[in-house]
């Protein structure tokens, strides 16, 4: 893409600053249901709000949202790839 | 005929025009990042299967660790990763000044960052809980396998803390000079990108070692 028909989005400074206080939100959140007992879904509640943590700071810090789709379509590769890793590893210990 | 006599008329408007590519640029950062991802990934990965076999002296040793400190450091990382998403929106308002500065609180948070690492590792040493310390001997297997990972991955992650905080330098140093400019910022991207990674990292980190016990 040429510099002259490369017109960058810019974001609001209010958008970056409601991110992070969604993002401080969370850390409070998953601090606080650390100390309650889900039993075996703790590590599953633990991971979901890390992921939802990471997708708000990919998505807005990272500029996803608003670069070309081929970086999104990548990243979504690597993670499917990691998967992959994790399921394979996983069924390996599980089934000795 | 002197080919200096033929100047198209693009180049008259940019008489110095350099070849440039933002996009390629950032997406070859991405790639970088990906790389690191899979990196701790593979970490991660090490700390599941080892977790699931030794459950009990996992959620042992992650109670000996200090849910404060990694809380207050998770606030100080979420924190300057939005200083330096600000910074990037500053730079193309032409805030130069306001640039510079959110640059340098991210550089500062990043040093308050490993200041309370320094603390918590601190604390950890002097009790003898580190490889070959004794306190460390003598530990159960399980638990040996939890302080092994919890410093490499903690270590493996404030290095890159450290090389984030000197590439923020470096980029406030360039905003200074001018070489980073409303129309021409890439490199301030590529470097927040980096730093925002280190922010991935830990959002993982954080509840996997100090809060699931």
């Amino acid at each position: 893409m040429s510099k002259e028909s490369h017109t960058p989005h810019i974001v609001h400074f209010n958008t970056q600053i409601k991110v992070l206080i969604a993002l401080l939100a969370l850390t409070w959140l998953t601090v606080t249901i650390a100390y309650l007992d889900f039993g075996n879904l703790t590590v599953f509640i633990a991971l979901l709000v890390a992921v939802i943590k990471s997708t708000i700071v990919l998505t807005y810090f990272m500029h996803l949202k608003f670069d070309s789709k081929i970086l999104t379509a990548f990243l979504i590769l690597v993670v499917v790839i990691f998967g992959v890793f994790i399921g394979l590893t996983f069924f390996d210990y599980a089934l000795r | 005929m002197n080919k200096n006599n033929t100047i198209t008329e693009a180049q008259a408007v940019h008489p110095f025009d350099e070849h440039r590519d933002d996009e390629a640029s950032k997406l070859g950062m991405w790639l970088f990042l990906f790389t690191e991802l899979i990196l701790f990934g593979g970490l991660f990965l090490v700390y599941s299967i080892y977790r699931m076999m030794n459950p009990e002296a996992f959620a042992a040793g992650s109670l000996h660790l200090d849910v404060s400190i990694g809380a207050i450091n998770t606030i100080v990382l979420i924190s300057s990763s939005a200083t330096v998403a600000l910074s990037i929106t500053a730079i193309q308002l032409k805030r130069k000044r306001l640039t510079i500065n959110l640059l340098l609180f991210t550089i500062f948070a990043a040093f308050i960052f490993m200041v309370n690492k320094y603390f918590e590792w601190g604390h950890k040493f002097e009790l003898g809980l580190f490889p070959g310390g004794d306190a460390f001997n003598a530990l159960a297997g399980g638990e040996k396998l939890f302080y092994v990972l919890y410093y490499f991955m903690t270590g493996l992650h404030g290095l890159h803390v450290i090389i984030g905080a000197a590439l923020i330098g470096w980029v406030a140093w360039e905003v200074k000079v001018g070489k980073q400019t409303h129309d021409n910022f890439a490199f301030l991207e590529n470097a927040g990108l980096y730093w925002h990674l280190v922010d991935l990292i830990w959002i993982f980190l954080f509840p996997l070692m100090y809060l699931i016990s």
